[in-house]
Parts: C-alpha cells; sequence; structure tokens
C-alpha cells in the first residue's frame, strides 16, 4: 500500500514537473514559443521525466534490495541453532515473515493495536491462538526467539518503508530542480525525451530475452538440484517411473517420452492427412465463395480452448473408444487412452496442418501450375507431382511444427491419456507423458526439497529442448523453402 | 537479323487447324475479346501482334480452353479444332491440351530432373508401353527442342539449374513431348536475352514442320522473323489478319500501320 | 503414339483421335480426379462434423446448468432458535451457525409436506431433509442477516434441493442408479414426484451458476463459476494492461528503431522460439520465478495474469509488427518530409493508423489467453476457492480460479452432476471467446484499408 502511495506521490510531482517545466521554458522565451529549439510540451514532459525516472529507478532497486537487508538483520537477533545450516534458517524465516505478516494483518482488522502487536509476549499470551481468533492461521505454536524476530522484522520494515518515502521523493524532487535549471530556450528538449522514449522502447523488446532466460533459468536451477539428488543416467534410461515421497523412488523418463511419442504419433496420423487434403482442396479446388467460409469455419477449432477438448476426450471420445473398439476387440477397459488422446490432440491440430499447408501450398508460384495444365495435366497430377513436389520442405516444416505441439500438449493428455506410465504398445491402454507428469508432480502440496518435486524441472527441460529443436529446425526448413520461391 | 527470309519463305496455302468464329471473352463485366473471327493453318507460323493489352494472350488461351482455369472469365463463339468444336460439352480440356500443348512467358520447368521434366506429359497420358518408349519419346523431345547436346549427360539435374534459354527450350521439349498437334507459344522469348531468343526463334522455324503453331509476341521483328502469317489485335479486336509479308509491307487498316510505324503501341 | 481407335484422320496421315470422344484412359484419369477431389471434400467434412459434434454435446449437457431443481415452501423464521436472545441485534444472531436454519428448514419443509396432505411415503422424514440442498440453509441465514426483521414471519422460499433430486429431474438419477446410490434412495425419487405434482418442486431458472462460488463435492447443486469469473476477469484486465504496452513499444522499437545487428537478431530469434514454446513451460517458469524466488501470492490472479502475458506477448508482438508494417513507407516519407523527426513521425502517423490490425491482435491475443489452462494449474489457481478475491488493487493478490480452470477442476471430480457444470462452464467460456472474435473481426471490417 505505502508502495502504491509513493508511486501517486511521484506521479503527482512529474505532474507539477510537467505544468512548471513547460511555463518556466515559456517564460525564459519571453513568451514567444518560436524562440524555443522544441515545442514548449516537450520542456515539460522532460521535467516531469527528469522527476520520475530517477526516482522510480531507485524505488525498483529498493524493493529489492530490502527483503535481504532486513533478513540479514533479522538472522543477527536470532540463536545461532535456529540459522546454523541454510535449510533451517529458511524455515525459520518463512516463520518469522509469518507471523509478522499475521501481526500486520490483525493490526490492519483492528483487532490489535500497533502497541500491542510490538508488545506481545509468548510468556503471557498463547499468540498462535490469539492470531487465529482474529482469522490468522499459523503452522506451529510460536516460540519466544521467532516473535521477537518477527517484531524486530516488523520495525526494520516500517522504518525501511519510511526512509524509503523520504529518499525516493527527495530524489523526484531533485531530478525535478534539475530539470528546470537546465530549462533554457536552447535546450533540446525534444531530443532528449525521444532518447528516453527510445530506451523505454528498446527495454519493452528486451522483455523476449528476459522471459527466455528466466524459463531457462528457473528449469536450469531446479534441474541441477534434481540431478544432485538422483542419478542422470537412471532419469534418461530408467524403464520405470514409480515416484514415492516416502523414498526410494523410480524415475526412469523412459517411458514418459515412450507415452508422449506414441500419442504424437496417432495425433500426425489423424492430422496430417485430414489437414493436407482440406488444405488441398481449399487452396486447388474450392471456388472462392466455399473458400471464405470453409476456411475460418476449421479455424475456430484452433481457437477452442484445450481445455473443452479435454472434456471432450474425457467423456465423449474416450468412452465411445471403450465401449466400441476396445471392449470388443479385448484390447482393454480403460477410457482414458493414447488413442483418445491421440485422436483429439489430431482433431486439434488440423487447422495448424491445414492453415500452413495452405499458405504453403498458395506460395509454389502460378506458372507451374500453368506449365502442368498447359501440356493436359489434370489437377490431381498436378497437385501430386508438380505441386506437392515443390511444397514438399514447407509442408514437413508444418508437419514438425504440429509434432511440436502435440508433444507440448498439456490439457487434453491430463483429461485423456491416463496417469499410469507404462511400456506398451497397445493404443488402447492408458499411459502418461511428460506434460501430465508435469502437472501431477507440481500440483497439490510440493516439497521442493524431494526429488519427486523437482524431476518435474528435468521433465520441463527436455521438453523444452525437444519441442524448441524440432521447430527452430521446422523454422529453418520453412524459411529455406520460402528462399527458393523469393 | 536475316529480313531476307521474309521474302524467300514459300507460303503454302495449308489447310486451316483452328477456325474460330466471332469469338468474345468476358472477364467478369469487360469485354475483353470482341468478335474475333481467324483461320490458323497447319504446318505454319502464326503470330498474334498488337500493344499490351489488346487481348492477344487472352485469345491465345481460348485455344487450348486455358482459360478455364480463371473463374470470373467467360468465353462464347466458336472454336474449331479440326472441325470439332473445343467448347462442346463433351471436350474433356484436359485432353484437349494434350493435342493442343503450350508453353509460356515465363520459363517455368519443374522442380525435378530434366529427364522427369519431359518425361511429365508422356508419363500422365499414358502414351508409352515402358522405360524404353520413354527414353526415346524424351530423347527425340529434347532433340526437336534441340536441347538434346546440351543435356544428355546431366538428364537427371534438375531443371531449375538450367540458363533462361535452356530452360525455356526445356519447357518446349515438355510441350513436344506429348505430341501435341497445335503448340501455343505466349512471349516465349520475353524473358531472354537476345542470344538466347534466337536459338528459340530458329526452333520455332523448325517446329513448323511438324506442328502448327502459334505465338504471341509483343516484338514485331520477331513476327516478321517467324511467321507465315501474323494478325494485329488490338483493343480486343482482331484488326488485320493475312500473310505476315502483306501486314508488314502493305496494311489495309490505318491502326496496323500505326503500330507498325511506331505511333501507337 | 496410340494406335486405338482413329475417330478421324488428319489430311497428313497422322492417326488420331476426336476430342469428343473421351479415351480410356482418359476416363481412368478422371475418375482418379474426382476420387482426389472427394478426399479433399472428405477431410473437410469430417473436420467440420467433429466441431459440429463437439459443440453439440457442449450446448446438450450444459446449458442445464443454467436451470436448477428447486423445492418452494413457506419458512416460518422461529425467533426463539434464530435470534435466542430476542433483541434483534445482527451480530448476536451471528453467532447461530447453519445448523440452526437447517433445523428450521427442514421443520418448515415437512409441515408443509403435511398442509399440502403429501404422504411421506416409505421415505423417513431424514430422507425428506435431505432432499434440500446442503447448501440451503446458509442462503437463508445470510438472507435473514441482511433483513433481521424477517424474524418471526413466515415467507415463501425457494431453496435449491439436493445434487441427486436436480439430476433426477434432469434425466441423470433414474430409479435404477438410486439403487446403487448411497446418496439417494428411490423412496425420495417416488417423493421427489409427488412434489412436482403438488408444484413444489419443479427445475427454474439458475442465475446462480454465474455468481455463486464453487461448492464441496457434496454440493454440485451449489456450485458456481463466480469466483473464476472474476479470477479472469483479475486477469484479463491485467494482461491487457501489462502485456499489450508493453508488446506493441517492443513492435515499435523492432520495426522501427532497432538497427540491423546481433543483438536484433536475437530478440527476433527469441520472439519465434517464445510463441512455440509448450504453455505447460510457463507455468513452470511462474512458479520458479514469480511464486518461489519473488514470493507473489500462490493462486493469485496477479501470478495467473504475469505468466499469461508472457506467454501472449509473442502473439501480440506479431500481430503488432505486422500492421505497423502494413503502413505504406510513402507515410513515413511525407511525415519526415515535413520535418517531424522519426519518434512523431512513428506516434503521430504510424501508430494510429497501423491501430485497427494492433486492436485486433491484441483481442485475438487477449482470447487465447482466456481459454489458457495448463500454466494456471502450476501456479495453484485449480485449488478450491470458495471466497471471492477482493476488490482491486489488493484483490488481485487473493486466491482465484480461472473459467477454463473451472473446466478442468469439475471433470475431474467424480460425480457426474459436476459434468454438466463443467459443459455449462464452457458454454460460459465460448461466449466470451466468441463475443471477442466477433468484434475482432467487426474491428478489421470496419477499418479494413487497401493501400
Amino acid at each position: 500500500m505505502t508502495v502504491l502511495l509513493l508511486l501517486l506521490i511521484l506521479a503527482a510531482i512529474a505532474a507539477a514537473g510537467f505544468v512548471l517545466g513547460r511555463r518556466r521554458a515559456l517564460a525564459r522565451a519571453g513568451g514567444n514559443p518560436k524562440l524555443l529549439h522544441s515545442l514548449p510540451a516537450y520542456y515539460g514532459w522532460h521535467a516531469a521525466l527528469m522527476s520520475l525516472l530517477p526516482a522510480v529507478l531507485l524505488m525498483i532497486l529498493w524493493v529489492i534490495a530490502q527483503p535481504i537487508i532486513v533478513q540479514r538483520a533479522v538472522t543477527d537477533t536470532l540463536p545461532a541453532a535456529m540459522t546454523a545450516d541454510p535449510t533451517a534458517l529458511e524455515l525459520t524465516m518463512a516463520d518469522v515473515r509469518r507471523l509478522a505478516a499475521g501481526l500486520d494483518a490483525a493490526v490492519a482488522g483492528g483487532q490489535m493495536t500497533e502497541n500491542e502487536a510490538s508488545m506481545l509476549r509468548t510468556e503471557f499470551t498463547d499468540v498462535r491462538d490469539k492470531l487465529a481468533r482474529v482469522g490468522v492461521a499459523l503452522g506451529s505454536a510460536v516460540t519466544h526467539d521467532v516473535l521477537s524476530a518477527a517484531q524486530e522484522y516488523r520495525e526494520i520494515t516500517a522504518q525501511f518503508a519510511l526512509w524509503r518515502m523520504i529518499v525516493v521523493i527527495a530524489v523526484a524532487v531533485l531530478g525535478l530542480i534539475y530539470a528546470l535549471a537546465v530549462t533554457k530556450p536552447d535546450l533540446w528538449a525534444r531530443n532528449r525525451v525521444e532518447r528516453v522514449m527510445l530506451g523505454l522502447l528498446m527495454l519493452a523488446s528486451t522483455i523476449a530475452i528476459l522471459t527466455t532466460v528466466g524459463i531457462i533459468w528457473s528449469l536450469f536451477s531446479e534441474s541441477v538440484n534434481f540431478f544432485r539428488q538422483y542419478p542422470f543416467t537412471e532419469f534418461f534410461f530408467g524403464l520405470t517411473w514409480s515416484p514415492n515421497f516416502r523414498g526410494g523412488s523410480q524415475l526412469g523418463f523412459l517411458p514418459l517420452l515412450w507415452g508422449t511419442l506414441y500419442i504424437t504419433l496417432i495425433s500426425m496420423v489423424v492430422a496430417v492427412p485430414l489437414g493436407l487434403f482440406a488444405a488441398i482442396y481449399l487452396a486447388e479446388y474450392a471456388s472462392k465463395r466455399v473458400r471464405a467460409w470453409v476456411k475460418p469455419l476449421i479455424e475456430v477449432i484452433a481457437g477452442i480452448p484445450t481445455v473443452v477438448f479435454g472434456l471432450f476426450a474425457l467423456i465423449t471420445v474416450g468412452p465411445f473408444l471403450r465401449d466400441y473398439f476396445a471392449q470388443p476387440l479385448g484390447l482393454g477397459n480403460s477410457g482414458s487412452s493414447v488413442m483418445t488422446a491421440g485422436i483429439v490432440i489430431g482433431i486439434l491440430n488440423i487447422p495448424f496442418i491445414s492453415s500452413l499447408s495452405d499458405d504453403i501450398i498458395n506460395s509454389v508460384p502460378q506458372s507451374l501450375r500453368d506449365g502442368s495444365f498447359g501440356i493436359g495435366a489434370t489437377k490431381s497430377e498436378t497437385v501430386k507431382q508438380v505441386i506437392l513436389p515443390a511444397a514438399l520442405p514447407g509442408i514437413m516444416g508444418a508437419v514438425l511444427m504440429a509434432a511440436s505441439r502435440a508433444i507440448g500438449e498439456t490439457m487434453i493428455v491430463t483429461m485423456g491419456a491416463g496417469a499410469a506410465a507404462k511400456l506398451s504398445l497397445n493404443p488402447f491402454e492408458a499411459m502418461t507423458t511428460m506434460t501430465v507428469k508435469i502437472v501431477g508432480q507440481l500440483t497439490g502440496d510440493t516439497d521442493f526439497a524431494a526429488p519427486e518435486t523437482l524431476v518435474a524441472f528435468a521433465l520441463g527441460i527436455t521438453l523444452f529442448v525437444i519441442t524448441l529443436g524440432l521447430n527452430v529446425f521446422a523454422l529453418w526448413i520453412v524459411r529455406t523453402y520460402r528462399e527458393q520461391y523469393e | 537479323m536475316n529480313d531476307m527470309r521474309i521474302t524467300e519463305r514459300t507460303v503454302q496455302t495449308n489447310q486451316a487447324k483452328i477456325t474460330a468464329r466471332d469469338v468474345q471473352v468476358y472477364y467478369g463485366d469487360t469485354h475483353a475479346i470482341k468478335d474475333v473471327s481467324v483461320d490458323i493453318l497447319d504446318k505454319a507460323v502464326t503470330a498474334f501482334i498488337g500493344p499490351s493489352g489488346c487481348g492477344k494472350s487472352t485469345f491465345l488461351r481460348c485455344l487450348n480452353r486455358m482459360n478455364d482455369t480463371i473463374p470470373i472469365c467467360r468465353v462464347e463463339g466458336k472454336i474449331l479444332l479440326d472441325g470439332e468444336d473445343i467448347r462442346d460439352v463433351r471436350v474433356d480440356p484436359v485432353q484437349l491440351r494434350a493435342k493442343v500443348g503450350m508453353v509460356f512467358q515465363k520459363p517455368n520447368p519443374f522442380p525435378k530432373s530434366i529427364y522427369d521434366n519431359v518425361a511429365y506429359g508422356p508419363r500422365i497420358h499414358g502414351l508409352v508401353r515402358n522405360k524404353a518408349e520413354l527414353d526415346e519419346v524424351v530423347e527425340s523431345s529434347l532433340k526437336k527442342a534441340a536441347l538434346w547436346n546440351e543435356v544428355k549427360d546431366r538428364l537427371a539435374a534438375p531443371g531449375t539449374g538450367l540458363s533462361g534459354g535452356q530452360q525455356q527450350r526445356l519447357c518446349i521439349a515438355r510441350a513436344v513431348a506429348t505430341s501435341p498437334e497445335v503448340l501455343l507459344m505466349d512471349e516465349p522469348c520475353s524473358a531472354l536475352d537476345p542470344i538466347a531468343t534466337a536459338q528459340v526463334e530458329e526452333l520455332i522455324d523448325e517446329l513448323r514442320a511438324n506442328f502448327s503453331v502459334v505465338i504471341v509476341t509483343h516484338s514485331m521483328q520477331q513476327a516478321a522473323r517467324v511467321s507465315q502469317k501474323t494478325a494485329f489485335f488490338h483493343l480486343g479486336n482482331l484488326v488485320e489478319y493475312g500473310d505476315t509479308t502483306t501486314i508488314f509491307t502493305n496494311p489495309v487498316d490505318p491502326r496496323t500501320e500505326s503500330y507498325i510505324s511506331g505511333r501507337i503501341g | 503414339m496410340t494406335d486405338l481407335s482413329a475417330a478421324g484422320s488428319s489430311p497428313l496421315g497422322r492417326t488420331r483421335r476426336s476430342i469428343l470422344i473421351a479415351s480410356p484412359e482418359m476416363k481412368r484419369r478422371n475418375r482418379v480426379e474426382a476420387r482426389f477431389k472427394y478426399y479433399g471434400i472428405a477431410a473437410i467434412a469430417v473436420s467440420l462434423a467433429i466441431l459440429a459434434l463437439m459443440l453439440f454435446i457442449i450446448v446438450r449437457d450444459g446449458t442445464s446448468a443454467f436451470v436448477q431443481a428447486k423445492l418452494t415452501f413457506p419458512v416460518t423464521l422461529d425467533a426463539s432458535v434464530l435470534d435466542p436472545k430476542g433483541n434483534g441485534n445482527r451480530d448476536e444472531m451471528a453467532k447461530v451457525t447453519t445448523i440452526g436454519y437447517g433445523k428450521v428448514l427442514t421443520a418448515s419443509f415437512l409441515a408443509a409436506l403435511q398442509a399440502k396432505g403429501i404422504d411421506l411415503g416409505e421415505a423417513s422424514e431424514k430422507d425428506a431433509a435431505a432432499m434440500i440442498s446442503k447448501d440451503a440453509p446458509g442462503q437463508l441465514r445470510a438472507q435473514v442477516l441482511a433483513d433481521p426483521s424477517l424474524l418471526g414471519k413466515t415467507i415463501e422460499v425457494t431453496v435449491l434441493a439436493g445434487g441427486r433430486i436436480d439430476g433426477y429431474l434432469k434425466g441423470r438419477v433414474t430409479m435404477d442408479t438410486a439403487q446403487r446410490d448411497g446418496n439417494v434412495t428411490p423412496e425420495q425419487l417416488v417423493l421427489a414426484d409427488k412434489l412436482i405434482a403438488a408444484g413444489m418442486l419443479a427445475k427454474k431458472l439458475n442465475l446462480q451458476f454465474l455468481t455463486l462460488p464453487d461448492a464441496s463435492d457434496q454440493r454440485p447443486e451449489a456450485a458456481g463459476l463466480g469466483v473464476a469469473l472474476v479470477g479472469s476477469l483479475y486477469m484479463m484486465l491485467m494482461v491487457a494492461v501489462m502485456c499489450v504496452p508493453v508488446g506493441v513499444a517492443a513492435s515499435i522499437y523492432l520495426e522501427e528503431f532497432a538497427p540491423k545487428n546481433r543483438w536484433t537478431d536475437l530478440i527476433e530469434v527469441n520472439i519465434a522460439n517464445l510463441a512455440a514454446v509448450p504453455s505447460i513451460v510457463f507455468g513452470i517458469l511462474g512458479l520458479a520465478v514469480f511464486i518461489n524466488f519473488m514470493e507473489f501470492p500462490q493462486s493469485s490472479s496477479l501470478v495467473g495474469a504475469l505468466v499469461i502475458s508472457l506467454m501472449t506477448m509473442p502473439t501480440i508482438i506479431i500481430a503488432t509488427r505486422s500492421a505497423i508494417k502494413a503502413v505504406p513507407p510513402s507515410i513515413r516519407d511525407a511525415a519526415l518530409g515535413v520535418g517531424a523527426s522519426r519518434m512523431q513521425t512513428v506516434f503521430h502517423h504510424v501508430l494510429p493508423l497501423a491501430m485497427p490490425g494492433i486492436l485486433t491482435g491484441a483481442i485475438l491475443g487477449l482470447a487465447s489467453a482466456l481459454g489458457e489452462t495448463a500454466p494456471l494449474l502450476l501456479i495453484g489457481m485449480v485449488a478450491f476457492v470458495d471466497n471471492y478475491p477482493g476488490a482491486p488493487l489488493d484483490g488481485f493478490g487473493d486466491p482465484a480460479t480461472a473459467l477454463p480452470v473451472q473446466v478442468y477442476s469439475w471433470a475431474s471430480r467424480s460425480d457426474p452432476a459436476f459434468i454438466e457444470r463443467s459443459n455449462g462452464a464452457i458454454i460460459v467460456l465460448l461466449v466470451f471467446l466468441l463475443i471477442m472474435n466477433v468484434s475482432a473481426i467487426l474491428l478489421r471490417r470496419k477499418f479494413e484499408r487497401r493501400w
């Protein structure tokens, strides 16, 4: 809340800066805007940015640094036994923070005065009980050390917040004063403002890189933790997946890879023929009117959220396949199966393959079609013998991209494929995939020290590498293909 | 080049291969070809000339119904091939195009080997029974297109790797391979350099022995060099049609004269 | 050269066939052609048929979530039970729990049955009382606390019937299934028939489906989309505020200012590849960075919005860049020619002209963000949340769920009554997606410009 208040104050200072900067520029030009280098408004923006930017930067740094400094200060007040090793310190500090937050909530809710909160003593009050009565649940009974640390924590935090406000506002005001001091008619205000804007635009464009770095960091750091606890070779070459939170887990990756690839294969068998034939018909046969209606209709499939397909797999496709194929053929009696998930992912991928292939077929030059028709080929002969061979690399790229999507698909397999990790050839059996297990290991109560949880990150990095590799390869194929016809 | 050839050439009074009567073509609401009637002779080269946009290419594309592939295009009138209406409902345009082959402005070899490019037509039309026959057809077609000596050692190389002139001759060989009776050429030299143009023009003159050739060109010199008959199109009308020598030396219509002398076009 | 039947021959002796007669070879080729074309039609027909089937099943199974079996009967609000002190003080009345209200409801219901002369048959009084939803006492309590003057009066109330009774009216529960079901007895169903005949039990419009929070496994009839709708709304607001401006700014930089160098290439490659990263990986990112490292509140719409913003960013950037690219260079030249700076050119001319395209792309990006499920599971938005999140901005940190996640969590419960609700939630979700897509199409139509 104080951060929000601070931001509002900064905004007010900036707004004042705009008005003052503009007025001062005009005043120094004797009221004649023609004497100014830039339009008067730019002097206003200049002053506003000068007060806002350094202050906001400082505030961001402060918000990042404060918890670290506070934690260090509070740690010093705790007995050495509680801060001996990093895990214990982590747990204690979590308790301290939770208790401090509880006291904050109690004060904010009016059940306790500020004074009561700082005077609270474990010797006289059952703190846990007292907080529970005001609606703040604590995990364990509160010890004296933790309580005093929490009180210390609150005090330091409050002090820091006060100083933060004073320092940040001071910087904003100094910035404003500097801006007003340099404001004169020959100040290139527009160029200065534009340079700042360019900087902001550039900053926005780095978000893509930051995201990638974030993904790689989050996958990598926890994967390293995992491989410290679980041998590398047993993960990548293990044939059994049976996690057990009491220890003795077998976390072999191969059954999951097999399930993923089997489902992907089936989805491709469904999506490639349907998508490709639909694309050929739309590109080569359909009249303009039919195309204008059918193409968007097929693309509707791509706009439906995957969880809807998941439900379709769970309550329609799964039972249908079980009742009409699996049971009569004696191949099992599970609604969730590789077949169910594969078929539904295939349906999801039809529009993907058909629109990419449609684009690619359309980019085959008309002159090749003319050449073929001109010596008396039928349309299908032209398609099969001239267009498809010419478009083949591009279509391969589209198929690979679709495969990469099938491998990374989560909701449909979570709801339609099952949870049992198996190495089996029977497509009517329930199997599982990497994505299902990532969801399974990371939802619910998780312990980020256990290999059973951390394995999800190892699965995640494997999934990331596989899909990224496929995609880079596919993009390269498509790009090479396009260059051929440009 | 050798303009003397015009006078030397013996113009036979061949029988008409294609007879067009009162042909109209519409693109949507635009009336692109108006009342065109013309006889195209067998074993002769007929040139269609005229300023760009005059409809000469459009009319050419009527002769093997390539216009069918354009949805908004509508054709009326009679076009007879050996006395049979090519626009009859019983006529399969695919079968027609095997008899009336076409070569296009830009060389458009398929992204296949030289051999497969030429073999494409015979294969789809089922003209050969075995590999030996196919080899023979490919060789004779490439010879007819005057390309055999240049490519006989690299028939498996991709057709797209040839030079522009070679590519265009490959496309001619591809069209010749289906043993058509008429060969339509839509500005076959416009994308070629002068040397390649000369080679292709020489080839056209040789093709006259076996086929009826119709060539659309924007170059009057080219028409004069290769054709026996010339038709001059202007704004969708066939203005004048006659022996090439007559058209170029003694045109009847003032519009033809203006075009030939360079005043319009 | 074929020398089969020669229907005509040219004067030059070449054997030839009339073009009016199709050769056998030609007939065969035309059959292949027709078959090939048929494959294309079949592929399209199959795809569209599956789409239609899916939508049909959703509508068939989901619309019933918007009606609910409800019991209507007079309730006497006994002041001695509900306000033991008898002074009408709301704080003291609040100490009476739902159990007290449950007793009042039961007593009034049995009295109403008697008054209408309905015979309980083989059903016990407990059976009859169990036909009222376990959620009803809570709702009655809220009603009384909101208006203490109702105390002591007899009011006509309409309360939810239990989930199985609702299922019976909707055909999901039959006498057969009731035999095997521990949660309902055939006697209750017999009684339900009598109540229907007496007009006390009927299916009524249930708009509370859109407003109530989620309910536990035992009370499917009271489960609603309220929290999920608020959560999704909060997320969309935050995504729109965080993702669209940053995405547009990044696009402007890349399209108008970025120099051609390694760094720019790196950004380009990153954007192209991020668009293809599986959504679940973004969930892992959210869990590791926002929750474990930055310690943002778990299950909150804030973290959900951050994750989805990062996911949607590439889509928005790609759409915005193509909109900016579509503005012809002549416009830029014209502005630069009269002495505008490049920044002024972009913000005064290029951006306004590209705006319809940018907005369309943004709406479509938000639409796909609205349906995203997998990453939200990992950041805990799948948890059972039955408290509404608070008002913005504090409420952004409160636990919430989202529409598609609610679909998933209902689908994974055992009671089939939740499947109906799952389908109902999909209908709501699809209606929102339809509105967004249609408005994007209209926007594009209205401002479509050909240069």
